[in-house]
């Protein structure tokens, strides 16, 4: 398996550590009801076909990427360094 | 012996004779044998037995696709069981035995259960050893496995080294006969990088084995001549000896490279393999195609062959494996052996061919509509029995046959992502998938193109196709002129007549009758079938029997073949070295061994070293006359109590933080504040995971208005690094603020004890007397007269403490300049052990209390969560259940009489309490022995442990059978009040 990392290019997949689902970019405010903080943390779509998850560039850039593929073709469809993304996360 | 069935002709080098031995007996072969044709040379066809029911066997292919010489090769560390025969190249001095049979090859005693082989059908494990159910696992399987196994692995170190490789490719070319070649010539020619890979050792596939001619040439000259032309050109890499295994993700494909196989022992500084991972834009299968065999009674003695096999052993090895040969074929390929063998001199008894159409062959005895229906010959073909089309039988006499039930195109890696095999009707055989990996395409014979015309024009083809999808030029190829006939197959799977064993699979010994038998009992989807007869699960994979066993099994329930189903094949192509999976990375290579800067120092005073993720540290440090560690633990700790001692603590994770906002951030990291912190001021930190445990904790100093430096646990230094520039990346992008590791960057070393001030002073060029330097400051310093330095005074020990960080590369000349500064004080050095010891009489909290299910709460910490802002965890540490007050605490231990030990791991029960779950009061997380105290205490967590304080109560041990009375104290044993460390 290949991520090309945008800063990077095409790097072999143990360079990377995954991470989890893009939930983790959409951290709920201190106030809100538990179940946002529940979803947040645990609850997770298992899609079979596209997905979109964090992965981390450990053995390179130390980027954080959102990944979009598809489990059941494997295919790479978009590599994204999440620090870069237009309107930010929080 | 002396080669008496070598004939003429052959790519083999006669002017070079090579010894060797099978079963002891020395026999000869020449450079371009492999050990199954230099034995057929010699005239030894029998050269294993079967797993299941010990038959006599001999090799029925030429290739690695062999399902029966499958044999022992070398001796003593080298030896190496299960090994094909049919690919292991002949070099001098190899040794090869025979193997799952006793006392002898030819003479085997678990011959028996060939006898018995009406109770051994398929499914006979499974409704035998059923009772009782404690018996399998103890008596049968060991019985089972020690009668049915295959060879045995020596117990000895495998002296050899294993590598791992990377390669890039624009076009990876699988296989390296006409179509491969050709391809490669295409490809080659238009400039691209091309990876030619073929797991013979000579390259030119079915042309070495064929006296087809392409162009003016013979195959097989065409075949080195193209090799000596693909040779020259720089961008492309020939690989022979290397076996794709399998089709990874995004053009990955995985290759093993036998260097050294073919040597008796590997050249100096060469691994034996080279495990290769080959990332490739463009991918072309051209790994031809494997012949099957019919099935009928008694096909399976030494002798009989694949036709294609007898034409390769005849063609490309110089060897008749008989010389009165019979073929038996349902295609025109078949009737290729009978000609070519003629043309040898060998003499043909007669071509059984069950179609009753198409021309006769001239000068050979071709009986159209015949079958073979039995044969004779106990350890060696000596017979046959044929069926006349008229209904009449006649036994002939021979002592080889050839057979040919057509050709099954290698797509095996074309499936490995799940596509499905496609049957072609004009072939009668499955054809690579359509949905196979990206950018991969086939030609040749694995495309189900199978004559040599139409290998050459479509390897060009998928050339020029691979070209243009990479946008590179394509190259017009003048394809040779060469033959296209078609094969004219006409489906025929089994002799249906005869009351004996037909084997379909002849590793795994699976016959007709258990196909039928799966039939009867209603195995009959494709799973099951292989599930229930084992078809197909060899370590041959079943590459000349799983469509036979398939197509017997659509015809016994009148479905057709593609109705019926295929199994898809998995990686690896053919079996691999766990040698070769392993590459370097075994014994102390296993993984990477991490040495801190004054390792070299420790290593000279003797210090005993433990590892510590990869690290290694110093445990302790014996001096002359120590006989156990604990004497030397306890000189440590009461030395640096008393004067100062000295420790490596380079292997704490260390972050530099940088920015407007690093205190804004490490507010958000940790559960405590941090941004009020002054500038030359450290403090303690506790940082949450976000479901509210404890991740992990250290100190953060600010050396600057905008520069900070936290320190991590060893462990967690990867995790705690990779969380911080999640949390400043993924949740707060509009931060200032910027992470780097300085872990390796950094040698730093602990000095403690009343006398650290003094002995640091020494070296310090700045003034660090306690009003200059007070209790948690930190500077950016100067030692030895300007090297630039870190100094924390910081305390883990409970001491008057400090610690020091110079750059990496001085850290050796540091530690020796600290104990030379130390020698007026009697300093010591100390390792993890005191290190442990000293933290726990203090109370302080490492990696035994905070093991990923703890709070800060549980820690007597819960203060340092900071509800005044929001940070990771701070949320969910506030839930129901991590927030209870009788819940668990921090205690510490001691035993009620301090002459007994303490054991990790004990759990709290009140006196008299069942040792029982429901009555679990906690546990002991940690245990030292005090010299202070003068017994074992520990640190453990208990049940509403603050009120526990003062009680007694008993530690018990189920798994190491102890149990101690104890009292329950505060976990400060040491100076509870923090005077010495603000001396």
């Amino acid at each position: 398996m290949r991520l090309t990392c945008p800063l990077c290019g095409a790097r072999d997949r143990r360079e990377f550590t995954y991470y989890g689902a893009e939930d983790y970019l959409n951290r709920p405010a201190p106030d809100a009801p538990p179940q946002a903080w529940d979803d947040y943390l645990h609850n997770r779509d298992n899609p079979a076909g596209v997905t979109r998850d964090l992965w981390y560039h450990d053995m390179g850039c130390s980027s954080w990427l959102l990944v979009t593929r598809n489990t059941v073709t494997h295919e790479i469809l978009a590599v994204e360094a999440v620090a870069d993304r237009k309107g930010g996360a929080a | 012996m002396t080669q008496e069935n070598r004939i003429n002709g052959g790519q083999i080098d006669r002017t070079k004779t090579l010894r060797f031995t099978f079963d002891g007996h020395p026999y000869t072969g020449h450079p371009g044998d492999t050990l199954a044709s230099a034995l057929l040379a010699n005239g030894v066809r029998l050269m294993g037995r079967s797993f299941k029911y010990h038959r006599p066997r001999g090799p029925i292919s030429a290739g690695s696709e062999e399902p029966n010489a499958i044999v022992e090769l070398r001796t003593g560390a080298r030896q190496e069981p299960n090994t094909r025969a049919t690919v292991a190249e002949l070099f001098d001095g190899l040794e090869a035995n025979s193997q799952n049979r006793f006392p002898s090859l030819k003479f085997d005693l678990m011959g028996i259960n060939d006898r018995l082989s009406p109770f051994f059908a398929a499914g006979f494990y499974y409704k035998t050893f059923m009772w009782p159910a404690s018996f399998w696992e103890k008596i049968y399987e060991p019985i089972i496995r020690r009668a049915a196994g295959l060879g045995s692995l020596t117990r000895e170190e495998d002296p050899d080294q294993y590598d791992k490789g990377f390669l890039h490719c624009d076009i990876l070319i699988i296989g390296a006969g006409p179509a491969g070649l050709m391809a490669a010539l295409t490809a080659g020619r238009a400039g691209a990088r091309v990876i030619l890979a073929d797991e013979d050792f000579r390259m030119g596939g079915r042309l070495n084995a064929e006296t087809l001619t392409i162009g003016n040439h013979s195959g097989a000259d065409w075949a080195e001549d193209t090799v000596r032309t693909l040779a020259q050109m720089p961008n492309v890499r020939l690989m022979p000896r290397t076996t794709v295994l399998g089709a990874m993700d995004h053009g990955i494909y995985s290759a093993v490279e036998r260097v050294s196989d073919h040597l008796p022992v590997p050249a100096p500084g060469k691994p034996r393999q080279i495990l290769w991972r080959i990332y490739s834009r463009q991918a072309i299968l051209a790994g031809g195609a494997t012949e099957r065999p019919i099935a009928f009674e008694n096909n399976d003695r030494p002798g009989i062959m694949l036709a294609g096999a007898l034409r390769t052993y005849a063609n490309r090895y110089a060897v008749a494996v008989g010389d009165r040969v019979a073929v038996f074929t349902n295609n025109d390929d078949g009737l290729r052996t009978a000609t070519d063998l003629q043309a040898k001199g060998i003499d043909i008894a007669a071509v059984i061919d069950t179609r009753q159409e198409g021309d006769l062959l001239p000068g050979i005895r071709h009986l159209k509509g015949a079958q073979v229906i039995d044969t004779a010959g106990k350890l060696g073909l000596k017979s046959i029995t044929i069926r006349h089309a008229n209904g009449r039988s006649e036994t002939l006499s021979v002592n080889a046959l050839g057979v040919s039930g057509g050709w099954n195109p290698n797509l095996n890696i074309a499936s490995h992502h799940r596509g499905r095999p496609v049957w072609n009707d004009a072939i009668h055989a499955f054809t690579p998938p359509t949905d196979g990996p990206r950018n991969l395409t086939a030609a040749g014979a694995a495309a189900g193109a199978l004559s040599t015309h139409a290998a050459l024009s479509t390897g060009a083809a998928q050339a020029n196709a691979a070209l243009e999808a990479l946008g590179l030029k394509t190259h017009t190829a003048d394809i040779p002129k060469a033959e296209d006939a078609p094969l004219n197959l006409t489906p025929f799977w089994y002799v249906h007549e005869g009351k004996g064993r037909a084997w379909i699979d002849q590793q795994n010994d699976v016959t007709v009758k258990d196909v039928k038998l799966a039939k009867q009992e209603n195995f009959t989807s494709v799973e099951h079938l292989k599930r229930y007869t084992t078809l197909g699960m060899a370590t041959d994979q079943g590459k000349t029997s799983n469509v036979t066993g398939l197509a017997i099994m659509a015809e016994l329930t009148g479905r057709t073949i593609p109705q019926t189903g295929t199994t898809i094949y998995r990686p690896p192509y053919t079996p691999v070295a766990m040698g070769a999976l392993g590459g370097r990375s075994r014994g102390h290579d296993f993984k990477p061994t991490r040495l801190t800067p004054s390792h070299k120092w420790a290593s000279e005073q003797g210090a005993i070293f433990v590892e510590v993720g990869m690290w290694l540290r110093a445990q302790w440090f014996p001096k002359p006359g120590e006989t156990t560690w604990r004497q030397s633990v306890d000189r440590e700790v009461l030395q640096t109590r008393a004067s100062v001692g000295i420790c490596d603590v380079t292997t704490l994770g260390k972050i530099d933080i940088q920015g407007r906002d690093a205190g804004a951030f490490l507010d958000r990291v940790y559960a405590n504040t941090f941004s009020t912190l002054p500038v030359g001021k450290v403090r303690y930190g506790l940082m949450l995971r976000e479901d509210g445990i404890v991740m992990d904790d250290g100190t953060t100093a600010r050396l600057g208005e905008n520069e900070w430096v936290t320190t991590t646990t060893t462990a967690n230094a990867v995790p705690v690094f990779r969380h911080m520039e999640y949390v400043r990346q993924c949740l707060y992008p509009d931060m200032d603020v910027q992470l780097i590791s300085t872990t390796e960057a950094w040698a730093q070393f602990s000095v403690a004890g009343p006398n650290a001030r003094k002995l640091l002073q020494k070296v310090v060029d700045q003034d660090i007397s306690d009003a200059a330097f007070p209790y948690m400051a930190c500077a950016n310093i100067t030692v030895c007269g300007g090297l630039r330095a870190r100094l924390f005074r910081i305390s883990f020990s409970g001491e008057l403490a400090y610690e020091i960080a110079v750059p990496t590369r001085y850290g050796d000349a540091m530690i020796r300049e600290l104990m030379k500064a130390g020698e007026d004080f009697g300093a010591v050095a100390y390792g993890t052990e005191s290190l442990g010891v000293m933290r726990v009489e203090k109370g302080h909290v490492a990696g035994n209390e905070l093991n990923g299910q703890t709070t800060a709460l549980n820690m007597g910490l819960g203060k340092m969560v900071s509800k005044k802002k929001d940070s990771i965890g701070m949320v969910l540490s506030q839930r129901e259940g991590l927030t209870d007050e009788k819940g668990l605490r921090i205690v510490g231990v001691k035993p009620v009489d301090p002459s007994q030990p303490l054991t990790a791991g004990s759990h709290f029960l009140d006196k008299g309490a069942a040792a029982t779950a429901a009555n679990d009061g906690g546990w002991l997380t940690s245990v030292v022995y005090s010299p202070h105290l003068g017994c074992s205490i520990a640190l453990g967590y208990l049940k509403n442990g603050s009120a526990g304080i003062g009680d007694r109560m008993r530690a018990v041990n189920l798994l190491a059978k102890t149990e101690v009375e104890v009292e329950i104290v505060s976990p400060h044993f040491f100076d509870p009040e923090g005077e010495r460390l603000r001396g």
